[in-house]
């Protein structure tokens, strides 16, 4: 008896050391499949540091940004790894919410991150997110309806193609709409996809002194055309049609064209899903010949927040989950196919992943035709893509969405929303104390 | 032929109120439909029979353990509401008994707090919490969740106190109550249908709390709404996994309501008509 009590007693007493000593870290991320796809395989992590617990907390992407600000801007640790995109990167480094990655260990391979993701995940050289997957934007298209209507689609069409094609593939009576865009209102939303476009117009947000540009005539060309556009080629209720809402008409057959994130090519071309999963081609984003194309680069990376009390388990964590060992780890477990896209050089230039991924070429090719660092024709003040990495452009970019989005609905001319756009732009650069 | 009419008006206004309560319920109504599809079915457009597969059930299962989110959620509703409770029918009865020339600004002024959004304080709350240490703990938010439900509950209770014929707590104390005999043997007892519903709304309001639940909270102390909010996605298709965990989040709820809705009515409409 007395034997074991004290067995018994020494048996807790070990597992308290070990509980003392396993260090718990907190992990903020999103729902999407491939975050869930990695929490099903930490076993593999935890396995190889038994010293380290995770806990998971997954959010909605907009519950999650508000969460991880108000956080971070107050240093609550309440997380030690944070998933944020490249919008987040480049403000919150400056600000030195975050704690630089330099020590991922030797045989991460820095170098093999993708220059277009890494440059946006960098501020002064120095690596302060580690990309987790990567996207761009391009044309996905039907290639049974473009050889209908007689056309051949290039592999860099130009805007002035996409509308002609558009304008063939249409076929209401049979309800298919030539062209499917975001029109929902959000920063994120139709002012991802319109930014990107006006890149490609040779438009931009501000001047080199920070004054907004909407009064300008790269502004009204891209808006025009594209309200035009949606007009006659879309489909009806187009203004309140996100990614998930493109992608339902897509699959069920009913856009020719569909320009939005690469990595919905895995979703059209999934035949479970999809009804004209053998049917879709795929093309870079259009251009109008001004040496900028109307992609746009995102990529949800892993940062480790400066208030954080366990940063080494915490990077550990990020290596892993960022490594070239996960994405063959997921190969060998759910194949090539899901192994998180867009972030590492060697992935597209592995024989197996091109097999699985017909996609794999223009998705990268999409990625390396974008630059965060010089995103526009004219020069600019900011990085940024289909965004402005500025802290006030989520509030504006949303205001001026929905000025944009009333213009797609019909509610308001091009001419006003962009007056109105202009004058918001005007009144949050001021306030921000850019422009006096 | 007066009867006749009165039948009609009878079957006009059952109809009428079957159409309304049909109505409120179909959003509810449909997220549970849309429980039981498939992803593509879900997203297919308007459909009332569901193909019958519980694959999303046993996902959002697989996904994140409902049973620890449902602990919390029971936890901090009725923990709440005990606490508010115990805060509110004293400050109740005072005003109700007592009342001074002040005692309408002061209700006026908690009620006025309930009028300020939340996210207003956000940080100013979340500096508090951080500093005491209660991010992410069950006390720190039972007792978030007491203060925001506190004027209404003060306010309920108020309404149903003042109902009381003042006469019978005097009698009371000819006999010798002292205060708290008073509050507890015979004004509470003559109130219950009052506290219960009281009770019962404000577990209601505390188990559907979104914005600090979230806000305060990762692991240890999330509720289901920290659970429902985890099957929303900017990307790929969700509609049928978020309905899912969403008719787990609210099952326990709508049972609690359904079989206490005569108290719940009784208590509302408690007063209505003098």
């Amino acid at each position: 008896m007395k034997l074991r009590t004290l067995t018994l007693g020494l048996l807790s007493a070990s597992a308290l050391a070990f509980a003392a000593h396993a260090e718990s870290i907190t992990i903020a991320t999103v729902n999407n499949g491939d975050m869930v796809r990695m929490q099903k395989l930490t076993d593999d992590f935890t396995k190889a540091n038994p010293d380290i617990q995770l806990n998971w907390v997954t959010l909605e992407e907009n519950v999650l940004r508000e969460r991880v600000t108000t956080d971070i801007a107050t240093k609550g640790g309440q997380y030690d790894v944070m998933t944020i995109g490249t919008y987040e990167v480049p403000i919150w480094a400056k600000q030195s919410w975050l704690l630089p990655l330099d020590k991922l260990g030797d045989d991460y391979d820095v170098k093999d991150i993708i220059p277009a993701i890494a440059g946006g995940l960098s501020v002064d050289g120095k690596l302060y997110a580690a990309p987790f997957y990567g996207e761009s934007s391009f044309v996905m298209y039907r290639k049974d309806l473009m050889e209908k209507a007689g056309l051949k689609m290039p592999d860099a069409p130009t805007w002035d193609f996409i509308k002609q094609a558009a304008d063939k593939m249409t076929d209401r009576a049979n309800g298919v709409n030539g062209i499917c865009l975001r029109g929902k209102a959000g920063w994120g939303e139709n002012m991802a996809f319109l930014t990107a476009m006006s890149n490609s117009f040779g438009a931009r947000w501000f001047d080199e002194n920070w004054k907004p540009q909407f009064d300008q005539p790269e502004w009204k060309n891209t808006l025009q055309f594209y309200v035009d556009l949606m007009k006659a080629d879309g489909p009806e209720g187009a203004s309140s049609n996100g990614f998930n809402e493109n992608l339902a008409l897509f699959q069920q057959g009913k856009c020719g064209m569909w320009i939005d994130a690469t990595v919905a090519a895995s979703f059209v071309s999934d035949p479970k899903a999809s009804q004209v999963a053998d049917k879709v081609g795929y093309a870079l984003a259009p251009d109008n010949g001004l040496g900028k194309r109307g992609n746009w680069l995102w990529a949800w990376s892993l940062a480790v927040p400066a208030g954080t009390q366990k940063a080494d388990a915490a990077e550990k964590f990020v290596s892993w989950a960022t490594s070239k060992h996960y994405a063959e780890l997921v190969a060998s477990k759910e194949g090539w196919a899901n192994v998180p896209p867009g972030t590492r050089s060697s992935l597209y230039a592995n024989p197996e992943y091109q097999k699985a991924a017909p996609f794999a070429k223009m998705t990268l090719d999409s990625i390396n035709a974008a630059d965060p660092t010089h995103p526009t024709v004219k020069p600019v003040p900011y990085v940024g893509v289909q965004f402005v990495a500025i802290p006030e452009f989520q509030g504006l970019g949303t205001t001026v969405g929905q000025l944009f989005s009333a213009a797609l609905a019909g509610q308001s001319s091009v001419d006003d929303a962009l007056k109105q756009a202009q004058d918001a732009a005007t009144a949050a650069m001021t306030e921000g104390g850019y422009i006096k | 032929m007066a009867r006749a009419v009165t039948t009609q008006h009878k079957t006009i206004a059952t109809a009428a109120a079957w159409v309304v309560a049909l109505l409120i319920f179909f959003p509810i109504l449909y997220t549970i439909i849309t429980s039981f599809k498939s992803e593509q079915e879900a997203i297919q457009g308007f459909n009332l029979i569901p193909s019958g597969t519980f694959e999303s059930y046993s996902e959002v299962q697989q996904q994140s353990g409902y049973f620890k989110f449902f602990f919390n959620s029971v936890l901090l509703s009725v923990g709440s509401t005990v606490l508010a409770l115990i805060v509110a029918i004293p400050a109740a009865w005072s005003m109700a008994f007592s009342p001074t020339k002040r005692t309408k600004d002061i209700l006026m002024w908690m009620l006025s707090t309930k009028m300020m959004p939340a996210v207003a304080v956000l940080f100013p709350i979340y500096l508090i919490f951080r500093d005491s240490g209660l991010l992410d703990s069950r006390i720190g938010l039972t007792v978030m969740l007491m203060l925001i439900n506190l004027p209404i509950v003060v306010w309920m209770l108020y309404t149903y106190f003042r109902e009381i014929p003042g006469e019978i707590l005097e009698a009371a104390r000819m006999d010798g109550a002292s205060l708290w005999n008073e509050i507890i043997y015979v004004l509470t007892p003559m109130a219950v249908p009052g506290i219960a519903s009281t009770m019962l709304l404000n577990i209601i309001l505390a188990w559907n709390e979104a914005f600090w639940t979230i806000r305060l909270t990762t692991t240890n102390a999330a509720p289901l709404t920290a659970f429902i909010s985890s099957f929303s996605s900017p990307q790929g298709l969700f509609w049928a996994k978020l309905s899912a965990a969403s008719t787990l989040a609210i099952a326990p709820i709508l049972i609690m309501g359904w079989f206490s809705q005569k108290q719940l009515v009784r208590g509302l409409t408690f007063g209505a008509v003098k």
